[in-house]
Order: structure tokens, then C-alpha cells, then sequence
């Protein structure tokens, strides 16, 4: 049979001579390969001062955008609640009332918006699926919390501060 | 006869130095062993408490401090407690027979820095040592456990095969030798050459023993946590566990340095005399040569426990009984051939 990889290979089931029987020659060389373990490069990332860099593609939690005068992008049309498989995402819609214009894009509007972090599997396809670019992955974790409900995440964790008020 | 007082009291001090420095060493082996682990897997190792994670025994010891005791509801009490007591116990006597030092001398009195020098040190030892295997099977057979017992039961026969090999590998040391006191055998490798040259194969044999008696890996079957839940010491938790872990650091530690003392010259160095120094220095410097040597036993054991995988039990016995028992006849055989051709 033709090998399907060049990767195999073939099986010695030769008896073993004298010396493998020994096993010492074996076992000398074994302790030679972890000694030289001793002196490779460490992979640790000590975690606290250290922070690994994560690939640009990296997806991380969310956040909800705002466009270039403060509003919110979000309208709540449910596109991303419906793409995400985890089922992680819920929203109610609110009308946007009179008044309300520098607060809010379109006339509709997310009044609540929700993922849990629980169940979110950052798939990224709740980026994908937002026709208004409100929903993007950033690049850090969600933080580790003692409750269950600490990780349902409103939107106050994930708006992202008014650039307008910040300046 | 009144009672001397002085050599009481150099006999206090010197056992509690000797217990002392045993738990200590014990202790850091810990901290040794993780870190060896971690260089070994590419990675640093405990780091984190104090500097070079140098705290991280006594964080640990006061882990084990605090954790919950738990006495299984069906278990003996008394011989439950008296395992992990046992084996702690037979692990701290054994280094009153080991030549620490030479002797060093405060204004006119000679203190020997070996707490017993008797003249049956190698025989105490083995006696000692193979004691420490009730520890093992009292603990297994109280906790009331069928995976415990298996495991106490797998540790005594395994103790009670590696003993045999151990013994007669040392006899043929002891043909060349012609003494049981560590003492005399140290002194003789001090004039002549250490004993691992005319002993590489008992050495050898020796060294393997060594590391089924100590139970560490590759011949760590009484704690296989794989087929048998953890092993003897599976129901015990906080520090009586942490008794038996660190019976089985002073073990390695006592078996350490005796292997140094009996084949590598124990506390005694290459031109130790020559040097032209004074007794006082030579002495102090001895006692550095012989924790130079041990600390090599002890990496070297952590360094093979982290290369090669535990043995099938039935591999385990038959290398103890058909490949380590006869090379230690056969080792004696050709000791014997070697005095006799040398006498003639």
C-alpha cells in the first residue's frame, strides 16, 4: 500500500540485541535528552508582568461602538443574536424619542443588550452579522469573576466611553 | 560510671544538627524537585514565593498545616496515625550512623561529627531502612481501602525483592572492605581510591536499589495514581500525607549520602591531606565534599524520575529477581576471584 504522507514510518519488530536489552544504553541517552532540557529557552510567560502578544486576529471580548459624533451604532435589530450559535446575546428594543438624537443613530435603539460571556465561544460571527459595524472583538479577556451573573455582561460593560464626553 | 555530661550534651547537639539539616534538606528537596521538574519541561518552576520561589517549602508546609484532617469512619485510628508517624520516624534514624565529617576539634575535645560510630553501621541501616516499609503497609491496611492495601502490599514485596539485590551487591563491598563501620570505609577510601572503582557494577546495582527502596519513579509502584487511586496513602490528607512525602525526601536524602559514603568517599576529596591545611578546615571542607556528592544523588534521582516512566509491576519483579539478583552473586563471585588473585 502506497503511504498517503511521507511522515510514516516503518515499524522495527526485530528482536533486540544485547545491548537494547540492557536498557542502560537506552536510558542513558533519555536522561541526555531531559539533561539537555535543562538549558533550553523557558516557554513560560510569567503572567502577571508578562502579557503574551496575541495575534492581530485575535478575538477577545466585546465591545459596542459608537459612530464619530457619540451615538450609539446599535440599533437592535437582533442580526447578531441570530448569527451567534451560542446563543449568547439578547436585546430589547427601544423607540428613540424626541430629543434623544445626539444619544442614538437610528430611531430605534438597543434599551438592554446582553451577551453572556458563559456561553460565548468568541466566534466573531456577531461582527460579522452587524449590518451598522456596532459590535466588534477586542483584544483582551473576559476577567475572571465570582459569580455566574458577573459574566452576563450589560451594556454598560460593553459600550465604549463617549469619545466627545472623554474630550 | 557517672554519666558525662559534655558527651551527652555533643551527642544532643549532634543529633539535633543531624535531624535538623535532614529536614531541612527534605524540605528544599521539594522546592528541588518542582524546580528540576519545570527546567526539565521547559518551564521555570516555582517562582513565586520569596526570591527563586525559595519560600515555597514553608508555603506549602503551612498548606498542609491547615488543610482538613479526615480519618476514614472505618479505619483503625491508632494504626492510622501510626503509619505516617512510622515512616517519618525510620526516616530520621538512619543518618545516626553517617559519617558527617571528621572529627573536628573544639580547645582540647574531639568532636566526631557522626552521631554513633558502631561497628554494625551498614547492618542498622539495612535494619533501619527496611522498617520503614511497615510505615508504608500500616498505612495502606488502616485506611480500610482495597486500592490502598494493593498498593501497601505492592510496596512491601517490592521492598522486600530490591532489599535482597541491595544486600548482596553491598556484600561484595564489604569482602573488599572488610568492615561494617561507615566510618572505617570512608577512611579507607580517604588513603586509597573511592570504592566505585573497584565496585561499578555493585555501585550500580546499588544505585537501582536504592531508588526501589526510596520508591521514587521508575520504581514508585506503591503510589501509581494511574491504576491505583494514588496508592498507601490515599486516604490521608493535610500533613499526614505530608508525613509520608517527606519520609520519602529524608529517605532519598539519607540513601543519597549513603551512597556517597560508601562509593564516593563520603566526606573524604582528592588531596584532602596534601593540602597542608588544618584538621579544623579539611574537616569543614569534608563536610562540604560529602553535601556536594549527595546533592549530586539527589538531582540525579529527581533528574530520572523526570526521564523514564514507572515499571509494570510484573517487569519490576522479574528485574529484581532474575537480572539484579544474580548480577549481585555474580558481582560477589568476581570480588571474591579478585581478592584471592590479589592475595596470591
Amino acid at each position: 500500500m502506497e503511504a498517503l504522507t511521507n511522515r510514516s514510518q516503518a515499524v522495527d519488530r526485530s528482536p533486540m540485541n544485547f545491548w537494547e536489552r540492557l536498557y542502560l544504553p537506552a536510558i542513558f541517552k533519555g536522561l541526555g535528552i531531559t539533561f539537555k532540557h535543562l538549558f533550553r529557552k523557558k516557554a513560560t510567560v510569567r503572567f502577571p508582568e508578562e502579557k503574551r502578544q496575541f495575534s492581530p486576529v485575535f478575538r477577545g471580548l466585546h465591545i459596542l461602538n459608537r459612530d464619530e459624533e457619540g451615538r450609539e451604532r446599535c440599533t437592535a435589530c437582533g442580526l447578531c443574536a441570530v448569527a451567534c450559535p451560542a446563543e449568547a446575546i439578547t436585546m430589547e428594543a427601544a423607540e428613540r424619542k424626541e430629543g434623544e438624537e445626539n444619544l442614538y443613530r437610528e430611531e430605534k435603539y438597543a434599551a438592554r443588550y446582553e451577551i453572556n460571556m458563559l456561553r460565548c465561544i468568541f466566534c466573531g460571527f456577531c461582527e460579522e452579522a452587524c449590518p451598522k459595524e456596532a459590535i466588534y472583538m477586542t483584544e483582551t479577556f473576559a476577567p475572571a469573576n465570582y459569580q455566574r451573573k458577573g459574566f452576563i455582561y450589560g451594556k454598560d460593560d460593553l459600550l465604549i466611553p463617549d469619545p466627545k464626553a472623554k474630550a | 560510671m557517672g554519666i558525662d555530661l559534655v558527651f551527652v550534651l555533643e551527642k544532643i547537639l549532634l543529633i539535633s544538627a543531624v535531624l535538623a539539616v535532614s529536614l531541612v534538606v527534605a524540605m528544599y528537596c521539594t522546592w528541588g524537585e518542582r524546580k528540576v521538574a519545570g527546567w526539565i519541561q521547559d518551564r521555570i518552576g516555582p517562582d513565586r514565593a520569596g526570591p527563586l520561589g525559595l519560600l515555597q517549602p514553608l508555603a506549602d508546609g503551612g498548606k498542609l498545616f491547615f488543610k482538613e484532617e479526615i480519618i476514614p469512619s472505618n479505619a483503625n485510628r491508632f494504626l492510622f496515625v501510626l503509619g505516617p508517624s512510622l515512616a517519618m520516624l525510620t526516616a530520621c534514624m538512619t543518618g545516626a550512623v553517617i559519617p558527617w565529617g571528621d572529627v573536628l576539634t573544639i580547645g582540647d575535645m574531639q568532636v566526631s561529627l557522626q552521631v554513633a560510630d558502631i561497628n554494625v553501621g551498614i547492618l542498622y541501616i539495612f535494619g533501619v531502612v527496611s522498617l520503614g516499609v511497615y510505615g508504608i503497609m500500616i498505612g495502606g491496611w488502616a485506611s480500610n481501602n482495597k486500592f490502598s492495601l494493593l498498593a501497601a502490599v505492592r510496596g512491601a514485596s517490592q521492598i522486600i525483592s530490591y532489599e535482597l539485590a541491595m544486600g548482596m551487591s553491598l556484600i561484595a563491598l564489604l569482602m573488599l572492605t572488610q568492615t561494617l563501620s561507615l566510618k572505617e570505609i570512608v577512611e579507607q577510601q580517604r588513603e586509597g581510591y573511592w570504592n566505585i572503582v573497584y565496585q561499578p557494577l555493585g555501585f550500580l546495582l546499588f544505585l537501582i536499589c536504592a531508588f526501589a527502596e526510596c520508591n521514587r519513579a521508575p520504581f514508585d509502584l506503591p503510589e501509581a495514581e494511574n491504576e491505583l487511586n494514588g496508592g498507601y496513602h490515599l486516604e490521608y490528607s493535610s500533613m499526614k500525607l505530608g508525613f509520608f512525602l517527606f519520609a520519602e525526601y529524608i529517605n532519598m536524602f539519607i540513601s543519597s549520602a549513603l551512597m556517597a559514603t560508601l562509593y564516593f568517599g563520603g566526606y573524604a576529596f582528592p588531596f584532602m591531606d596534601e593540602l597542608g591545611l588544618s584538621g579544623n578546615v579539611v574537616t569543614i571542607l569534608g563536610i562540604v565534599a560529602l553535601f556536594l556528592k549527595t546533592f549530586a544523588f539527589i538531582f540525579f534521582f529527581m533528574w530520572v524520575r523526570w526521564t523514564l516512566p514507572r515499571f509494570r509491576y510484573d517487569q519490576l519483579m522479574k528485574l529484581g529477581w532474575k537480572v539484579l539478583i544474580p548480577l549481585a552473586l555474580l558481582n560477589m563471585l568476581l570480588t571474591g576471584g579478585f581478592i584471592l588473585w590479589q592475595q596470591s
